[in-house]
């Protein structure tokens, strides 16, 4: 089978960013997105998800290396000062190259 | 003396402390949150049909004014206190926007004790949403501006778009519209899912937040002594200055009641998530420990009561 290799970009942020990392992340040239309801912690501080305030997202992101650090780069630049973020990337193979 | 759902809220607070693995499901949270919205705005909203909207013009300004006015005086006594600029202008916010909880719990207790309000609460409820966050915000920004020299951006159109079309103003004023529109016939059909099981679902849902609220007890170390004065000092205070509102609007007993008892609560759900947005730099976890860790047991638990005697001794005629 044919694999093309692409980069998985994996943010886990407050649920409050969603909507902003959606946007961000299509005008920075990804085509398409996942995005989990998680809970988490940490040794400072727990996110539970048990209401509004307190829920996290996990999203996924596959796209070029290229697309993927602009994002990334985009991401920590705009919100890593303010908000509790994880980010981290994978090497993926993908089958359809034309749809990251 | 103290009503049979705030025992829920007290249950959930006692899971937390034993560490008991009690959790109720996320989406059962969102259902039943989802639930008293809608009842409460349908229930205002039957009461809305009956009466003329003109006269109650008067009404919603002053709600307006009290929710706005709110931050813009408990961000100086923040700041007195220590906090920086825009931790004060946001834990002000929180208390400038109201509880939706708190006012259900304050209607139940009224209804028990045989004292009538006005029974278009709700109407206000809906107005008191908003006005709160946004002159937190505003005083957060104006700060920033001056203490840093550059203007930073509020995206006003995309926070209007939360907090009008986010899910408390939303399903509340959805709701207050469909009662209006079909009033008490209109909605008989639906009063069964409605009207009946509404207490029992506040239940349900205070012990979620007796469960949540417990979670944040733990923090009140970290913030020391005067967050915790302060939750429990302010709430009172502004219930008096909600209350003396609705002397001179003329309420009923009652109405001043919920009215001190609006005045008197603080957001946990709309300000955080618009604070979120609007001024991400603002301590969260400080907003929300005072808000939902101290103020609301207190409220619920102590305050209700002793607002209605507040306005049983403001207003002894009626």
């Amino acid at each position: 089978m044919d694999k093309h290799a692409r980069t998985l970009l994996v943010i886990i942020a407050e649920a409050a960013l969603e909507k902003r990392l959606v946007a961000d992340s299509q005008r920075l040239g990804a085509q398409g997105y996942t995005v989990h309801d998680v809970r988490g912690g940490s040794r400072l501080s727990v996110r539970e998800a048990l209401w509004e305030a307190d829920r996290s997202i996990e999203m996924k992101v596959i796209a070029s290396p290229e697309v993927a650090d602009a994002i990334a780069r985009h991401v920590m630049g705009s919100y890593a000062p303010h908000y509790g973020l994880t980010l981290y990337f994978a090497d993926v193979d993908v089958i359809r190259p034309e749809k990251f | 003396m103290i009503d049979v759902v705030v025992l829920f809220f007290l249950l959930g607070v006692f899971a937390r402390l034993v560490k008991s693995d009690l959790r109720l499901p996320e989406a059962l949270y969102e259902t039943l949150s989802i639930y008293l919205l809608l009842a409460i705005g349908l229930k205002g909203g039957i009461e809305l049909s009956k009466q003329p909207m003109l006269a109650l013009l008067p009404q919603m300004l002053a709600c307006m004014a009290l929710g706005f006015a709110i931050p813009l005086v408990l961000t100086p006594v923040l700041r007195l206190l220590g906090l920086s600029r825009v931790d004060a202008a946001a834990m002000a916010a929180h208390y400038g926007s109201v509880s939706v909880v708190t006012f259900a719990v304050a209607s139940a207790y009224l209804a028990a004790q045989g004292v009538s309000a006005e029974p278009h609460a709700a109407l206000w409820v809906a107005i008191m949403e908003a006005p709160g966050i946004v002159a937190g915000i505003l005083l957060a920004r104006l700060g920033a501006r001056n203490a840093e020299g550059q203007a930073q951006q509020v995206n006003w159109g995309e926070l209007a778009h939360d907090v009008f079309f986010g899910k408390s103003v939303l399903l509340l004023a959805g709701g207050l519209v469909i009662g209006a529109v079909m009033g008490e016939a209109g909605t008989a059909p639906i009063a069964p899912v409605f009207m009946a099981p509404f207490k029992g679902v506040l239940a349900l849902f205070l012990l979620e937040l007796g469960l949540v609220a417990g979670g944040r007890l733990g923090e009140l170390r970290r913030y020391g002594l005067r967050i915790v004065v302060f939750a429990l000092v302010t709430p009172p205070v502004l219930a008096l200055g909600g209350a003396l509102t609705g002397l001179a609007l003329g309420l009923s007993t009652g109405g001043m009641a919920i009215l001190a008892t609006l005045a008197a609560s603080a957001s946990y759900i709309a300000a955080p998530t618009a604070m979120r947005m609007a001024v991400p730099e603002a301590n969260a976890a400080l907003s929300i420990t005072a808000a939902l860790g101290i103020t609301f047991p207190f409220n619920i638990v102590l305050g209700v009561p002793l607002y209605l005697q507040m306005a049983r001794w403001l207003n002894p005629g009626v």
